[in-house]
């Protein structure tokens, strides 16, 4: 199935510390940007500059200024050895380059020759390099192996944050114009049409009619899918493979449904029709906030009063942490409801005051574990308690199923493992850095099927799903355990008993 | 510019395979993008290629899956309308392989 080497799974549910092969992911790169425009509609420039070793390394000093955390991390790290072998691609690669502390390097080695005197007068004592074609190949080839999962950052005693360097590294790659086709391309969708696949409003319009065509088939209960509705209470902000893709399709529905019950007005917005905002896979703070203010305009144009996110891992991260200040303050929406709201909080609210009719019974054909995606895990909360993120999910399964399990302690929570496609890393040309990057929680979820029968295993972003679809057969799963947590709301909820 | 050449004609493909200019499309060229995955196309390959190309025609973007699952159920039966029947006939995924065959842009997203 594949023509590279897929890792093998073990008996126990963590993976062990595989042996180094130097050079393992050596050259495997993503396509750059060949289309100027993929470029240009970001600000950047359309291709590699002519003077691009001073353009990046100026790029860099306005980053260290901007960025204090960069400075500090870059400055901070001891070479303790507790990052190295806390990274899914290390351990799926074993390319000690994989190694997060490794990976810092190739950024810090420029930082020493150029911003510290240490590495001015004596480069050769303090491992500092001169930019080179050879650093920009390395930078190029191993920040497009890091999805910004940040699962390292929790193991480092100073608590620095690849993610933050890797983001740091593209963003001055982008400002000499090598740009990643994947990523460059779909933001620059998102930024002039609204969304990452490029669906114009009639597209959307078409695919939601069916949905709604299909609900009534199935339940004989009329549940709409309003799209640039003005006047309603909530506008739900998804990832756009929501519409697009399979399972996601079935979470859709499972939040119309949830609405429909608890009698809430809500629409979507054709305008707005992204909850993903691939700016911070790039660090570029302009881009995502031009990303994120199509957002605000859709809530103020339509008369909200709450914006509601759906299941999308990274657009929580963005929304919850950086939405207040790229397009705040939300003085304009309810202040009963927080701003943004997740849709795992409204669910498991209604939940609890009895607004929702679940039969779990519905889902006894599953047994269902639970993926911690990396940005809602490690990158943000939920609800008003400590760890919501972990439970509120757990707890919506619970209410709608019998048979749910953990995965090892170890792989769960804030030690959640990337799917292995975070970060803009979700594109065909990486296909060998996805799956073995996926391995150490195929390893986990093989223990849970083995000992207790897994059949279902859900997540609540866009990405993780994709990505499962892709990876689970090369593991020898059936592709079909990947769905979202509203998928198993949508099975289990009784329609027409309750509104 | 990477291209290939059917009938004696050459025609510009991406860095993965996609069609660049879609107007160039001819049933040769989805034919040879299907050999080279050595795959045969049945009429059933072409009933989703066709049915692609109208809602590209339509809506200027692929359809969903969904939307794709049901009009091919309706026009080859129910059982054949799903996802996993649709992986029988594009085993690398049925929105962008058979967009690829179709002569359609590669679907982009966190798909």
């Amino acid at each position: 199935m594949a023509d590279f080497d897929v890792p093998v799974l073990g008996d126990h549910p963590l993976c062990s510390v595989p042996a180094i092969k130097p050079g393992a992911m050596h050259g495997l790169k993503p396509f750059a940007v060949n289309n100027p425009m993929h470029n240009t509609d970001l600000g950047f420039p359309g291709a590699l500059v002519e003077n691009w070793e001073a353009v990046a390394v100026a790029k860099m000093g306005e980053l260290l200024g901007k960025y204090r955390s960069l400075q500090v991390f870059l400055d901070s790290c001891v070479k303790c050895g507790s990052c190295t072998d806390k990274c899914h691609y290390f351990i799926g690669t074993a390319d000690p380059r994989n190694m997060p502390v490794a990976r810092q390097d190739l950024l810090r080695q420029i930082y020493r020759r150029y911003f510290t005197l240490a590495g001015k007068v004596a480069p050769g004592l303090v491992g500092a390099k001169d930019l080179t074609k050879e650093v920009l190949d390395d930078w190029y080839s191993y920040f497009h192996q890091c999805s910004q999962c940040r699962r390292c950052s929790v193991y480092c005693p100073y608590g620095i944050d690849t993610a933050e360097i890797s983001m740091a590294a593209r963003e001055i790659m982008d400002s000499i114009g090598l740009g990643q086709k994947y990523t460059n391309e779909i933001l620059g969708k998102n930024i002039k049409i609204g969304n990452n696949l490029g669906l114009p409003p009639p597209a959307i319009r078409n695919t939601l009619d069916g949905l709604e065509e299909d609900v009534e088939d199935a339940t004989g209960i009329a549940v709409r899918f309003p799209l640039d509705v003005k006047g309603a209470d909530v506008l739900l902000v998804t990832p756009s493979a929501d519409f697009f893709a399979e399972p996601h399709i079935d979470g859709l529905i499972g939040y119309a449904k949830v609405f429909h019950q608890a009698g809430i007005s809500w629409t979507l917005s054709s305008y707005a029709s992204e909850g993903a905002n691939f700016g911070m896979f790039l660090g570029s703070y302009d881009n995502m906030k031009k990303a994120a203010t199509r957002i605000r305009h859709a809530a103020r144009e339509l008369g909200v009063k709450r914006i509601v996110v759906g299941e999308c891992g990274h657009a929580w991260r963005v929304a919850y942490s950086f939405w207040n200040t790229l397009i705040g303050p939300f003085d304009f929406l309810d202040p009963k409801y927080p701003a943004p709201q997740h849709i795992c909080e409204v669910t498991l609210d209604l939940i609890r005051r009895g607004a929702l009719n679940l039969d779990k019974s519905a889902n006894d054909h599953r047994v269902v574990t639970f993926h911690d995606s990396c940005n809602v895990a490690r990158a943000s909360r939920m609800g008003t308690t400590p760890g919501g993120q972990y439970s509120i999910p757990r707890d919506i399964i619970r209410a709608s199923c019998n048979h749910f399990v953990d995965m090892d302690p170890g792989t769960i929570h804030d030690q959640t493992f990337c799917c292995g496609g975070g970060g803009g890393l979700l594109t065909d040309d990486l296909m060998p850095v996805r799956v073995k990057g996926a391995y150490p929680r195929m390893q986990a979820l093989r223990q849970v099927q083995q000992e207790h029968g897994v059949n279902y295993l859900a997540a609540i972003c866009a990405i993780c799903k994709s990505q499962f679809l892709k990876v689970l057969p090369y593991y020898q799963f059936d592709r079909d355990m990947i769905g979202g947590v509203h998928q198993l709301v949508s099975t289990a909820i009784q329609l027409g008993t309750k509104e | 510019m990477a291209t290939i050449d059917v009938n004696g004609k050459s025609f510009e493909v991406d860095e993965e395979g996609y069609l660049i200019n879609l107007g160039e499309w001819n049933e040769a060229i989805a034919e040879r993008f299907a050999g080279d995955d050595n795959t045969q196309l049945t009429p059933n390959h072409w009933e989703v290629i066709t049915f692609l190309r109208e809602y590209y025609n339509d809506y200027q973007i692929a359809p969903a899956v969904r939307v794709l699952t049901k009009a091919i159920g309706k026009k080859l039966g129910p059982e054949k309308g799903n996802s996993k029947y649709l992986y029988e006939l594009f085993p690398y995924g049925p929105a962008k392989q058979a967009c690829r065959y179709a002569g359609l842009p590669k679907p982009t997203g966190c798909i």
